[in-house]
C-alpha cells in the first residue's frame, strides 16, 4: 500500500488532507472527532480578538440536481475567547502528536499584536501558523484578511513580523481576489514564509432572493458580499496553485485549497504542485466521514499507478502546463461517434451548430437521422464530447503523424524579423 | 338474492383500490426528474407524442420553476394535456421513446411531469391562452370528447363564435366517462372543458345531434361545423342469452364506477369479461377492485394478439385477473331467476396471418365447456356510428365504417363539415384525438379564411 505520508514544510502529517481553517474546525471537540475519523492535519479557525457574527451567514448556488455546489459565507474568524481555544488547541495537540495542528491566525496590523498571539500559539505546541491574508469579507472591512493579502508590502511585512518570533512553519494563506496571484505569493516569501496555501474565499453575492429581492444571505433585509468556495471554485484554484508551482520565485511548499470533494480532486492539486490539500465545503456538507474515501481512494490510484508515495506524484504534471504560445498548432484531434453507443439525444448536433463549427450534420440513414462528424470541418474543440452523456460514445483521435510540431512562438520568430540590437 | 352484487367490501376499500396508480409528483420528486432529462436536440419523445408537445421545453421549465410557461408548451400543442398525462400509454410513446431508457434503462416520468406542470395551472386557476379577435364566424362542434375539445380551444383562439354540442350531462365524451378511476377522476376531464370553456366555447350540453338537433340545423347555425363524436355501443355478441340480465357493455360500467357511487355499482363474484383491449382491461380490473372474487377475460386468440398495451396486461395481472385465451363465448347461460349464470365456450384454434396480420380464430369442433359467471361484460369494441353519418349529405364513411376526412385539413367529403378523432381512425387514444382536433382546426381556418396557420405540435419538429 502506497505511504500517504507527508513532510510539509517541516510539519508531519499521516497523510495530505487537512480539514482547512473554517466552522469544521471551530473547536477542540470537533478537530478531535475529524482526527479520528481519519484527517490528516487541521488548520484551527482563525484566532483573533473574538467578534460578533450576524445570522444569516452561508448562501450557495446548486447545480442540476446537486446541493450546493458554490457556498458563501459571512461569517468571520472565531468568536470563542482566545484562551479557550489556546487550551484546546495544547489540549488536541497532546492527544494526537502524529497529527498536524495548524492554527490559523488574524489580527489587527500592528507587529506587537501579532508577536504576542504567535508567542502564545508557539505555547500551545502546535506545528505552526497560517496568517490568514485571505477572508474577502467583513474582516477586510478592518484592514484584515484580504485587505493585507491584496498588497504584497503588506503580506511581506507582517510574514516578517511573524517569523520574527515564529518557532515553527509559518504558511501563508493568500486571497484568490487578486488580479495576479504572483506577486502576493512571492511577497510572502521574500517575508520568510515557509510554506503557502491558497485559495482563500472568492469575493461572490451568490443571488438573489426573487420574492423579497433581497440577496442571499439575508440579514435582516440587507446582504454584504462573501467569501465563495466549494466545488465551483476548484478549477480557479488549480490555476492559481500550478501558477506558483512553477514559479521559481515561489519555491516553497503549498497546501491546495479550492472545492476539493474527493481524492480525484485531491491528485489533481498534488500533480500540479500541492504537498497537502485542505477541505472544508465537502465536510460542512457531508460530514468528516467524507476523508474515508479520499484516503482509501487516493491510496488505490497510487497502488494502480505504481507509485510508493503520495510524494511521488507532487507536482508531476507541473512540467506539462506551459504558455499557449508553446502548443504544438499542427497537433490535430477530430470527433469520432460510436453509432453503435449513440442514443440519439442529438445534443452533439446542437452544441456544435450554435456553439461551435456546425460539423456536426444530422444525416438521414434510411428511418433515422444520426449526428455524424465532418472530419474536415471539425477544430478538435472538444465540445461534442463534452456533452455527449454516453460514456465512450465520443471519442477525439488523433489525425497528425507528430513529425511537424509547430508553436506560436516558433510561428511569429520565423516570421518576424530578428529585434535589433540595443532593445 | 340478487346474482348481481352489491360490492362485499366496505367503501373505504374500494376507496383504496381506486387510489390513483401513479400519484402525483412530489416537488422534490418533480425537479429530481426534470433535472434527468437530458434536453435532447430534435427529442424522441416529442416525435413520439401525436400531438408533439415540446417534451424536454416544458421539463426545463419545471426545472427552472416556471410552470405557468411549462403548462402553456404543453396546452399549446395538446389542449387536453392534463387528461392526457394520466391515461396516455406513455411507454409505448414517449417514455418508449425516451433515450434514457437506452442510456440508464430508465426513462424519464414524463406523463407525471405533465401532470405537475398541468395540475399547477388548473389548481391556480391561471388561463394561458387568450381568446382571439372574434371573426364573425361560427363554427359547431359536435362531442366535447378529446377531439372535440380540442378543435373547440383552437378556433376559439382564432376568433371563432364556438358552440360545443354533447348529448351527455358533463362535457369530456370518454375522457370524462370511459377512463379507469385509478388513472383519472372523472373531475379532472370536466377541469380541462372548463378551461376550453373558459376561452369563451358555448357547450349546449343534453343536446344529441340527431335528436335533439338535426345535422341540418346545424349546417344552418354555423359557417362549418367539426364532428368528434366518437364511437358508439360497444359490438354485440350475438349470442343467445345476450341480453340477459347481469350482461353489461364494458363501457357502461366504466361509466357506473366514475359516479364513486360505489353502492349503486354492480359487480358478480365471477365476473366474464369477453375481449382483451385496453378497455376490457379497465373493466376487469375495476371488477377486482370493486370485490369480484374471480375475474376471467376471454379472448379468441392468443396472448400474442393481445390488442392491449402490455402495461395494460401487466396491470390486469397484477390485479390477478385470470385470462381465457383462445375461447370464444356461444352462449350466455341463464340461471333459475332468469340472470346469467355462465357461458357457454368454444376452443379456438388460430391459422394464417389474415389481411390484418392477425391469425384467424376458427372453433375447434367438440371442444364446448362451460364457465360460471354471475357477470358479463362485454368489451368488444364500440361499433361505428354509420347512421349517424349517413344522415349527413356529402360525409362518407369507409368500408370500415369510418369517416373519409383529409389527413391534413380533416375536411369530410362534406367541405363545410370536418371530422377527427375515434369516428375517423376507428378508436384510438385520446391524445390521437387531440391532435386531430387541432389538424380540424387547421384545416377549418384554411377552408374558412384561406389562411393558413400552424399551431404547436402540428408537425413533428425537426
Amino acid at each position: 500500500m502506497a505511504d500517504l505520508r507527508v513532510n510539509f514544510a517541516g510539519i508531519e502529517s499521516p497523510n495530505p488532507f487537512w480539514l482547512a481553517s473554517a466552522p469544521p474546525t471551530n473547536m477542540g471537540s470537533m478537530v478531535e472527532r475529524a482526527f479520528d475519523a481519519g484527517w490528516g492535519g487541521a488548520v484551527w479557525k482563525t484566532l483573533g480578538e473574538p467578534i460578533r457574527n450576524v445570522s444569516s451567514r452561508l448562501a450557495s448556488i446548486d447545480g442540476a440536481g446537486q446541493r450546493m455546489i458554490g457556498l458563501n459565507n459571512i461569517e468571520l474568524i472565531t468568536d470563542r475567547p482566545l484562551d479557550v481555544n489556546l487550551r484546546e488547541i495544547a489540549e488536541c495537540k497532546r492527544k494526537y502528536p502524529k497529527h498536524a495542528v495548524v492554527v490559523s491566525l488574524m489580527v489587527e496590523s500592528r507587529r506587537e499584536a501579532w508577536h504576542e498571539i504567535v508567542k502564545r500559539v508557539a505555547d500551545t505546541g502546535a506545528d505552526g501558523v497560517e496568517l490568514n491574508f485571505g477572508c474577502p469579507h467583513g474582516m477586510s472591512e478592518r484592514g484584515m484578511g484580504s485587505a493585507m493579502g491584496q498588497v504584497p508590502e503588506y503580506t511581506c511585512m507582517v510574514t516578517e513580523w511573524v517569523k520574527e518570533v515564529a518557532p515553527f512553519p509559518v504558511i501563508v494563506k493568500l486571497t484568490p481576489n487578486v488580479a495576479a496571484i504572483n506577486p502576493p505569493a512571492r511577497a510572502a516569501v521574500r517575508g520568510g514564509a515557509d510554506a503557502l496555501s491558497l485559495i482563500n474565499t472568492i469575493n461572490s453575492i451568490m443571488g438573489v432572493n426573487l420574492d423579497t429581492l433581497v440577496p442571499h444571505p439575508n440579514v435582516n433585509g440587507l446582504a454584504a458580499h462573501g467569501g465563495y468556495c466549494g466545488p465551483a471554485v476548484k478549477p480557479i484554484a488549480l490555476n492559481m496553485v500550478s501558477e506558483l508551482a512553477r514559479d521559481p520565485e515561489v519555491g516553497v511548499p503549498i497546501s491546495g485549497i479550492g472545492g476539493i470533494s474527493t481524492w480525484r480532486d485531491a491528485a489533481e492539486f498534488l500533480l500540479l504542485g500541492a504537498t497537502t490539500v485542505q477541505v472544508c465545503t465537502a465536510v460542512m456538507h457531508y460530514g468528516y466521514r467524507v476523508v474515508e474515501d479520499m484516503i482509501d481512494g487516493l491510496s488505490n490510484y497510487l497502488d494502480e499507478k505504481g507509485f510508493r508515495s503520495v510524494t511521488d506524484i507532487i507536482g508531476r504534471s507541473s512540467p506539462r502546463v506551459t504558455d499557449w504560445g508553446n502548443l504544438d498548432l499542427n497537433y490535430k484531434t477530430v470527433a469520432r461517434i460510436d453509432h453503435t453507443k449513440c442514443i440519439r439525444c442529438n445534443l452533439c448536433h446542437i452544441a456544435c451548430e450554435d456553439g461551435a463549427h456546425q460539423c456536426v450534420p444530422l444525416v438521414q440513414f434510411g428511418a433515422e437521422r444520426l449526428p455524424v462528424v465532418d472530419e474536415h470541418e471539425c477544430v478538435g474543440c472538444n465540445l461534442c464530447y463534452l456533452v455527449c452523456p454516453v460514456p465512450g460514445c465520443i471519442s477525439m483521435v488523433r489525425l497528425d503523424d507528430g513529425t511537424n510540431p509547430l508553436t506560436w512562438r516558433e510561428l511569429t520568430a520565423a516570421q518576424e524579423p530578428p529585434p535589433t540590437s540595443g532593445d | 338474492m340478487s346474482s348481481i352484487h352489491e360490492s362485499p367490501l366496505d367503501v373505504s376499500q374500494i376507496e383504496r383500490n381506486f387510489a390513483e396508480i401513479a400519484p402525483p409528483l412530489t416537488e422534490a420528486e418533480a425537479l429530481f426528474e426534470a433535472h434527468r432529462c437530458l434536453y435532447c436536440f430534435d427529442a424522441p419523445c416529442a416525435r413520439a407524442c401525436p400531438t408533439h408537445i415540446d417534451v424536454p421545453a416544458f421539463i426545463k421549465k419545471i426545472a427552472t420553476g416556471n410552470l405557468v410557461g411549462s403548462a402553456r408548451v404543453i396546452f399549446d400543442a395538446n389542449p387536453v394535456g392534463a387528461t392526457c398525462a394520466r391515461v396516455c400509454p406513455v411507454e409505448a410513446l414517449c417514455e418508449g421513446a425516451c433515450v434514457e431508457k437506452t442510456l440508464l434503462k430508465k426513462p424519464i416520468e414524463i406523463g407525471r411531469l405533465q401532470r405537475f406542470a398541468t395540475d399547477f395551472v388548473m389548481r391556480t386557476g391561471r388561463d394561458l391562452f387568450r381568446p382571439g379577435e372574434p371573426n364573425g364566424r361560427s363554427v359547431g362542434v359536435v362531442g366535447s370528447g378529446p377531439a372535440g375539445l380540442s378543435c373547440a380551444a383552437y378556433l376559439a383562439r382564432l376568433g371563432y363564435d364556438v358552440t360545443v354540442y354533447d348529448r351527455r350531462a358533463l362535457p369530456g365524451g370518454l375522457d370524462t366517462y370511459g377512463m379507469a378511476e385509478y388513472k383519472m377522476r372523472q373531475s379532472v376531464s370536466v377541469e380541462e372543458a372548463e378551461l376550453v370553456a373558459r376561452l369563451g366555447v358555448k357547450f349546449r350540453l343534453n343536446t344529441e345531434v340527431g335528436r335533439d338537433v338535426s345535422a341540418a340545423d346545424l349546417e344552418a347555425a354555423h359557417d362549418a361545423v367539426f364532428l368528434g363524436v366518437g364511437l358508439g355501443e360497444t359490438a354485440r355478441l350475438n349470442i343467445p342469452g345476450e341480453d340477459l340480465a347481469g350482461v353489461y357493455d364494458a363501457l357502461d360500467f366504466i361509466e357506473r364506477v366514475k359516479t364513486r357511487d360505489w353502492r349503486s355499482v354492480p359487480v358478480g363474484r365471477t365476473v366474464a369479461v369477453i375481449g382483451a383491449g385496453n378497455t376490457a382491461v379497465d373493466a376487469a380490473t375495476q371488477a377486482r377492485r370493486l370485490g369480484a372474487e374471480r375475474v376471467l377475460m376471454i379472448y379468441r386468440r392468443s396472448r400474442r394478439e393481445m390488442p392491449a398495451f402490455e402495461y395494460e396486461y401487466e396491470l390486469a395481472k397484477q390485479d390477478a385477473v385470470e385470462f381465457l385465451w383462445q375461447t370464444a363465448p356461444v352462449e350466455v347461460l341463464a340461471g333459475g331467476d332468469g340472470r346469467a349464470r355462465g357461458l357457454r365456450c368454444v376452443r379456438m384454434e388460430l391459422g394464417e396471418a389474415d389481411a390484418s396480420g392477425r391469425r384467424a380464430a376458427r372453433p375447434v369442433p367438440g371442444s364446448e365447456f362451460e364457465v360460471e359467471a354471475d357477470m358479463v361484460v362485454k368489451a368488444l369494441g364500440q361499433q361505428k356510428l354509420r347512421e349517424f353519418f349517413a344522415g349527413i349529405p356529402g360525409v362518407e364513411i369507409d368500408a370500415a365504417g369510418r369517416v373519409k376526412a383529409d389527413p391534413e385539413t380533416m375536411q369530410t367529403g362534406n367541405p363545410r363539415f370536418f371530422a377527427g378523432g375515434d369516428c375517423v381512425n376507428g378508436g384510438r387514444e385520446a391524445v390521437d384525438a387531440a391532435q386531430m382536433g387541432k389538424l380540424a382546426a387547421q384545416g377549418l381556418h384554411l377552408a374558412l379564411t384561406g389562411e393558413r396557420v400552424e399551431f404547436a405540435g402540428a408537425a413533428p419538429v425537426g
